[in-house]
């Protein structure tokens, strides 16, 4: 914060990590949608946003005209000489590359391997439940939502989860730094390497039952992938995995403190949850997505340059009322749902299915132990910056015990 | 003679979102990728009708449609 200076129009200056976004987006996004629909910005170098679902799916699906060889908007550039396979594969690969490397990660995060999670993760959210337990007032995000995921992706790793402080850190570098000098952003990602490097020559060394042996142990183009390689697929799995999921539990517990009928409602009808779900995954997408122009082309009348940033924000389409009938409202029984939490074509989220396994599980714990809850204090509730929106602080009073 | 209905999936635009499985797990299941395909032969029962309906509905790569003979 501090990095930038405030937005005043939205249209022709946006900045995606103003604090008037950070705390309401929504707005932002039905008055642009309405009115613009494609806005554009000087800012990082030049960046353009589109808000209408149909336009977000299709510079999505247009893999010909955009790159993803960086996904995270700042004022750094990864070079064009790192695509095909960009910074993190393959969430950052063009085709061909993409597709390859996509099968490494698609059978370990198939719903079958996931529902194998489900009984450590949700013994997990009980533990933390249960940490929680006595007092009137919780943090749901600092002593809750962002535990999970960490734990999970850990686990799955065969990283200590003593570190998860560490990762959190990295984390935030990559998807809050974005404002910092190209310098300071390019320096702070190096400890994490060192960190990486260090724990996959110990699975170099010690080949074990875990996500890191099996990605030295995969081969993409005919060869096994590199010790770099490896570390890039594992800062993707750390950063996608992280933020995310904490971001969606938060904004879900968010919406049922303050919103009893619905609270109510899935305590009643345990049933509706998996339909709950998805419409919470619609109304609060935590992800928006950023391309990179390859080339300079006219685009629906916007006229892009070659390395213009685009981003892509999901959360904007899933409230387009274009796409969905009361797209601001969140229905929590909505039957219909093409939501684009997850992203659509060919990027997906390759962690949807443990993603929303996850959120399905803490909600579900969360309800079981703490059915009655409120905002313990509304105007104190922070929203991450940038392109994952959750809320980071988010004090929670339940009904003191007997 | 009666009407009959079958789903299908577009396997070069499924995604493996898993919406048609979680939806309609009656009708669609997960191959070892997450994507989806019907099961059997795709043939809907009556009582499943609208699970189809809104597997077809609710599919973000609209890859899950109707074959209807």
């Amino acid at each position: 914060m501090g990095l930038h200076d405030r937005v005043t129009d939205w249209a022709r200056d946006f900045d995606h990590t103003d604090e008037g976004w950070a705390a309401d987006p929504y707005p932002i996004w039905d008055e642009l949608r309405s009115t613009c629909p494609v806005a554009r910005s000087e800012r990082y170098g030049g960046v353009w946003l589109p808000t209408r679902h149909e336009d977000v799916v299709a510079i999505a699906y247009d893999t010909d005209h955009f790159s993803s060889r960086s996904v995270v908007v700042s004022k750094f550039r990864a070079p064009v000489e790192i695509a095909p396979v960009g910074t993190a594969p393959p969430i950052s690969s063009d085709p061909p590359f993409h597709k390859q490397a996509r099968k490494v990660l698609l059978p370990v995060f198939s719903p079958r391997a996931v529902s194998a999670l489900e009984p450590s993760t949700r013994a997990y959210c009980e533990e933390l439940l249960e940490q929680m337990r006595g007092r009137e007032v919780v943090d749901a995000a600092a002593d809750y939502a962002q535990h999970i995921p960490v734990r999970v992706i850990a686990n799955m790793l065969g990283l200590p989860e003593a570190d998860a402080d560490v990762f959190r850190g990295f984390v935030h570098h990559v998807l809050e730094g974005v404002s910092l000098p190209i310098e300071e952003r390019v320096a702070g990602m190096l400890p994490l390497f060192d960190y990486l490097e260090k724990h996959i020559a110990d699975h170099v060394g010690n080949p074990r039952d875990d996500l890191i042996s099996l990605l030295l142990d995969s081969e993409v183009d005919g060869r096994k992938l590199d010790g770099f390689e490896v570390a890039r697929m594992i800062l993707l799995l750390l950063i996608a995995g992280i933020d995310t999921t904490w971001s969606a539990i938060g904004a879900s517990l968010w919406h049922l403190a303050r919103t009893p009928a619905d609270r109510r409602r899935l305590l009643a009808e345990p049933g509706l949850m998996p339909v709950a779900v998805e419409e919470l995954l619609r109304a609060y997408a935590p992800v928006t997505m950023a391309r990179l122009v390859k080339e300079d082309m006219d685009w629906n009348g916007c006229p892009m340059k070659a390395d213009d940033w685009v981003l892509l924000p999901f959360p904007s389409a899933n409230r387009d009322p274009a796409a969905f009938a009361e797209a601001d409202t969140v229905v929590i029984d909505r039957e219909v749902n093409r939501h684009l939490a997850f992203g659509v074509g060919i990027h997906r989220c390759v962690g949807s299915h443990l993603a929303r396994m996850e959120l399905t599980v803490a909600l579900g714990a969360w309800l079981a132990a703490i059915p009655d809850f409120e905002l313990a204090e509304p105007a104190a509730v922070r929203w991450s910056e940038g392109q994952v929106r959750g809320p980071r602080i988010l004090a929670i009073r339940r009904p003191a015990l007997p | 003679m009666m009407w009959r209905m079958n789903v299908h999936v577009d396997a070069d635009r499924c995604q493996g979102h898993g919406r048609c499985y979680l939806t309609a797990p009656g009708l669609f299941e997960a191959d070892d990728l997450g994507s989806g395909r019907p099961i059997g032969d795709g043939a809907v029962p009556v009582a499943l009708q609208h699970d189809a309906r809104l597997a077809v509905a609710n599919c973000p790569e609209r890859a899950v449609s109707f074959e209807g003979t």
